[in-house]
């Protein structure tokens, strides 16, 4: 019978009841196993209100399978006794019925039968009494019969030592009508159904990157390329106006290389400006004044920023004549040899947005960044005075935090030092404007996860992939995404 | 970020008004700094140590301030005051000026042994100082502070600070043979060699990471007094001889360093700090260096420098429309200062010994910007026009990531690094067959290289996610980076899936590739630039049960059902059927 069948037999019986019935009692009358009616039972409690079902347990003593052998054929040790012939058994044999072992030390203990070791051909067992009660039998009879009750405890357990019997826990329905009581159902069409669940999944942290990716499309800025993990430190640091002594190009802070240890190409007329730039000044900076060496920029390291792919795209358009406006992005990964933490790994994606144009101003870079920043549903923005070797002015971007009641840092931004543009053959009247943050650190928060473990890397929680929603950065109140300095 | 800590009180003493903890992390904000924390020595005690440790500490409120890592001048309590000061408009920048002693000057001869170690030197003598308990420490932290930070841990400079009192001039700097130097260092009760000394500082936390600089160098550098008493051996240790204490009058201050323009900027910094406790307030008494080649230095440089910047390009850079008036008084506030010359439009700035960071107009117009108040500006958005373009790899990854969880994969985001094991002897091959590229200072074996297949981080996932229902269905769409001898390194976008269940389900990741083939619009056949699968074979699949995939004229990839041993290696406990392609020949 489908489980539907028994949901209406259920419901139609309900309805002729006086007050409501058991689960058990019913799957008797019925004739059929109690589970269907309990699975009846609950797929009326998942419609609401139609029925009400209160769980109720009740104990009651079964008879085992050995249990039910004895009621119908004796106890072990009576049928040892009846199988003793008045001129005796030979103990070998006896031993070999089927229930000789047991039966034959029960019948013994109660002075039924005893053995006579000085018979000729072996020990031999004759009978003691001429009848016996089957005190065991009886008893598993008044179970079997409902009549458990009527042993007394000490009979109980020793018959459950036996294994003869089992205390036995029946969990029935007190079934009754609900509010929405009635015997027609309408089965509901957004049941979740196995094959639904059993699709596959976009990963949290990239369903906002996706979500990244369209801000900044809807806001007209294009990808710049980063397939590039392995960088030169030129392109990293020097192209960036970032002096080679600088800590960021500590062993303790990047990951160099050591193979392959030195980048081959780099444009060399353009390096010698770099060089220029920072070991004499130039453009009309005094430069860092210490003395630049090739070797330095040449070691290749695993990008710390991509920053680095931003200052190739700039390159790319200071060659391009005359000067086009451009308007760029990219979110892709950066590593860091730093000390790792909860929020901390080696690798992280980072966020970057680029604006360059004649004659843009900080107040440009304000107002770009409140659009981006609304679109990320957050509109309490503050800038604080920063320090960023290749931005100058610098500003951090804070945000007020609702549920911590302050203001936190959610990005970092400013405009690109003319050391690092000039040299690159950029028009002198442009500027650029340029803001980042990291890409899991939103999404952290957007989550509610602490650990960065349990969204990046193979130790994810794949259940929390399966169960993430959807990501709607602008739709729900929340509180704004933070960033720790970088 | 450099952070400094400074007590409250003195703070506000010196500022010459309280404030609440509020309203100064507002006036922070303002100027670029961070109000990071308000503790107490007590409170640091006892969070690092126990609360035992730190029954008898000071509770003195102390706040810990984040300084920009450029301003070397806001490093100290008297640097943060002064910086402060000026922008409230209290007190007008001092002047700081270097005088010539009444006597003999002081000198200081580097010898041609240096060259090959340490080869700069620069030095200047304060003069009738008048320390305090509170100023001798900020003294003492300074030098801490830039040690740790513009002299990045001593190896670009390093600054030595000597009672003159206790000395006497000319002094030689110079480099000997570590077992030639021999004298008894600050807080030690006897002589030692200096290989005795590197020794002993081996394990001393504070020392230990220094003694790299010169560790493995035939010669160390040394600074003498004309009666051979060793002042210090740089970047290591000072002498105890001339120790300075907090009745100490006069000042002999050293930096040696490899980098001479830093070295100049910290004893500028040094000097410019703490003249204001001299008799002679802001005045520093000149030094004499003599370089090998025999020409002589004085020293501190203390240069103002006059910068030219036309108002309107101050206003054009931070959108601002302010007068020039108004603009010099901004930047005059920023410790710069400026008045309106020429046309009515040029501002001539002059950059003091104290802001060594000014290196260009930008730095200026930051500067304005600052003073103007950042929250203070318009902002508007730029007339920039643009049309968007997606980058095309990026663009085709997004599509397929959707299709591919439509097919009933899960997407996974793997780590790009890894250990050598688990793109090599996991999988069956040997290192040097894989064109990793390997990483030099690795901390743990996690980052040994990266990665040259995606499969490892989808297995690795698996493994993690053992106790979840099976079947597991898995891909990644992300980069893989193989050594070039082109360009060094490159990366490759690569889609990888894997199917783990009680059964391989070859023909689950068959069905998928075929689902890809399909999305890409690449026929089956050889044909026409469709797709084939050839019997092949791989270290890392069970024999009998691997494909190479060839489209469009080439080969992409491979498919198949996975080594046990490659399963076992993983800690995996099912068959596993896998697919990996790249991606770069579909666009």
């Amino acid at each position: 019978m489908a489980d539907g069948q028994v949901a209406e037999l259920l419901l139609r019986r309900l309805e002729a009841s006086d007050g409501g019935l058991d689960s058990a009692e019913l799957a008797a009358e019925l004739g059929m196993e109690h589970q269907a009616v309990v699975g009846a039972v609950k797929s009326l409690q998942a419609l609401g209100e139609v029925i009400e079902a209160e769980l109720r347990s009740t104990k009651h003593w079964e008879l085992t399978a050995e249990g039910e052998e004895i009621a119908r054929e004796g106890s072990h040790e009576a049928r040892v006794f009846r199988s003793i012939p008045p001129e005796g058994l030979a103990q070998s044999e006896l031993m070999r019925l089927p229930s000789g072992k047991v039966g034959f030390s029960k019948a013994m203990s109660n002075k039924w039968i005893r053995v006579d070791k000085s018979a000729a051909d072996g020990p031999r067992v004759f009978r003691v009494v001429d009848s016996m009660e089957d005190e065991v039998q009886r008893r598993l009879q008044l179970v079997r019969g409902g009549q458990a009750e009527k042993l007394g405890e000490k009979e109980r357990s020793e018959l459950r030592k036996r294994k003869l019997l089992a205390e036995v826990t029946l969990k029935t329905y007190w079934v009754s009508k609900g509010s929405a009581f009635s015997t027609s159902i309408s089965k509901q069409e957004t049941e979740l159904s196995p094959e639904m669940i059993s699709s596959g999944h976009l990963h949290p942290l990239l369903k906002v990157r996706s979500q990244f990716r369209q801000i900044f499309l809807e806001m007209g800025f294009t990808e710049m390329p980063t397939d590039n993990f392995i960088e030169s430190s030129f392109w990293n640091f020097d192209a960036l106006f970032q002096p080679q002594q600088h800590p960021a190009r500590d062993q303790h802070d990047t990951f160099f290389l050591r193979d392959p240890a030195e980048a081959l190409q780099l444009p060399m007329d353009y390096v010698q400006r770099v060089k220029r730039t920072h070991s004499q000044g130039g453009y009309g900076s005094q430069g860092y004044k210490y003395n630049w060496k090739l070797d330095e920029a040449r070691k290749n390291l695993l990008r710390t920023h991509t920053t680095s792919a931003s200052a190739r795209a700039l390159y790319r358009l200071a060659q391009k004549k005359p000067f086009t406006p451009v308007k760029y992005f990219s979110i892709d990964r950066v590593f860091r040899n730093e000390t790792l933490d909860a929020t901390h790994l080696a690798e992280f994606h980072q966020i970057e947005g680029v604006v360059a144009d004649h004659g843009l101003t900080l107040g440009h870079l304000m107002g770009v960044l409140r659009e981006f920043f609304t679109k990320l549903g957050i509109t309490q923005l503050r800038f604080k005075p920063a320090y960023n070797p290749y931005t100058e002015p610098s500003m951090e971007v804070f945000s007020y935090h609702q549920g911590l009641k302050k203001w936190v840092e959610v990005g970092n931004s400013g405009v690109f030092r003319p050391e690092m543009l000039l040299p690159m053959g950029l028009p002198e009247n442009v500027s650029v404007i340029a803001w980042g943050l990291s890409l899991e650190r939103p999404t952290m928060i957007k989550y509610g996860i602490n650990n960065i473990r349990e969204l990046v890397g193979h130790k994810v929680n794949l259940q929390m992939v399966y169960d993430s929603p959807l990501c709607r950065l602008d739709a729900e109140p929340r509180p704004p995404p933070t960033q720790e300095a970088a | 970020m450099p952070t400094v800590s400074v007590k409250r009180d003195l703070l506000f003493q010196a500022l010459g008004r309280t404030y609440t903890d509020e309203e100064f992390d507002e006036l922070c904000f303002e100027f670029g700094l961070e109000l990071d924390e308000i503790t107490s020595e007590k409170e640091i005690i006892s969070k690092e140590q126990g609360n035992v440790k730190a029954a008898g500490a000071s509770d003195v409120v102390l706040y810990k301030i984040d300084v920009p890592a450029n301003r070397y001048d806001l490093l100290c309590l008297e640097g943060l005051v002064r910086g402060l000061q000026v922008f409230k408009e209290r007190i007008k920048a001092p002047v700081y000026k270097r005088v010539m002693p009444d006597g003999k000057i002081q000198k200081l001869i580097i010898t041609e042994e240096t060259a090959k170690i340490r080869p700069f030197a620069v030095a200047a003598v304060l003069r009738n100082i008048k320390f305090t308990k509170d100023r001798y420490d900020s003294f003492i932290e300074l030098q801490e502070k830039l040690h740790q930070n513009i002299c990045r841990k001593r190896a670009l400079v390093a600054i030595g600070t000597h009672d003159l009192d206790t000395l006497s001039g000319p002094f030689t700097y110079t480099a000997k043979r570590p077992s030639d130097i021999k004298f008894k260092p600050l807080n030690k009760t006897k002589e030692y060699t200096a290989c005795e000394l590197m020794n002993i500082y081996k394990t001393d936390n504070h020392l230990k990471h220094y003694l790299h600089i010169i560790e493995n160098k035939p010669l160390y550098p040394v600074i003498y007094d004309s009666n051979g008493v060793v002042l210090s051996m740089p970047p290591i240790i000072n002498g105890d001889h001339s120790r300075i204490t907090v009745n100490t009058r006069n000042i002999f201050i050293e930096c040696t360093g490899t980098d001479f323009t830093k070295a100049k900027i910290v004893l500028d910094i040094i000097v410019t700090m703490f003249s204001e406790y001299c008799e002679n307030q802001f005045t520093v008494e000149a030094a004499e260096v003599v370089f090998p080649n025999g020409k002589s230095h004085t020293f501190p440089e203390l240069a103002y420098r006059k910068e030219m910047v036309r108002a309107d390009l101050i206003n054009k850079k931070v959108g601002i429309r302010e007068t020039p008036e108004n603009l010099a008084k901004l930047l005059t506030r920023m410790y710069l200062k400026s008045e309106v010359i020429g046309d009515g439009n040029q501002i001539e700035i002059e950059i003091p010994p104290t802001r060594a960071d000014i290196i260009h107009a930008c730095d200026i117009v930051e500067d304005a910007a600052i003073a103007y108040g950042y929250n203070n500006i318009q902002m508007t958005l730029p007339k920039t026009y643009t049309i968007a373009n997606q980058f095309p790899l990026n663009k085709l990854t997004e599509l397929l990531r959707h299709d591919m969880a439509a097919a009933g994969f899960t997407e996974a985001l793997t780590f790009a690094l890894c250990s050598q094991e688990d793109i090599a002897d996991k999988l069956g091959v040997d290192i040097s067959a894989t064109k990793a590229v390997h990483i030099s200072n690795p901390k743990t074996a996690e980052f040994q290289v990266a990665r040259t297949t995606l499969l490892p981080g989808l297995l690795k996932t698996i493994a993690a996610n053992r106790k979840m229902p099976l079947p597991l269905k898995l891909f990644e769409i992300s980069d893989i980076v193989i050594k070039d001898s082109n360009t060094g390194a490159k990366n490759y976008r690569h889609l990888c899936a894997v199917y783990y269940n009680k059964n391989p389900g070859f023909e689950i990741i068959h069905g998928l590739l075929d689902r890809i083939m399909q999305l890409l619009d690449v026929p089956p056949g050889e044909d026409k630039g469709g797709y084939v699968i050839k019997a092949s074979e791989g270290p890392a699949f069970f024999p009998g049960r691997c494909a190479e995939i060839f489209a469009r004229g080439q080969s992409v990839g491979k498919l198949g059902v996975l080594h046990p041993d490659v399963i076992t290696k993983f800690e995996l406990t099912m068959p596993c059927s896998s697919l990996e392609i790249n991606v770069g020949p579909f666009l």
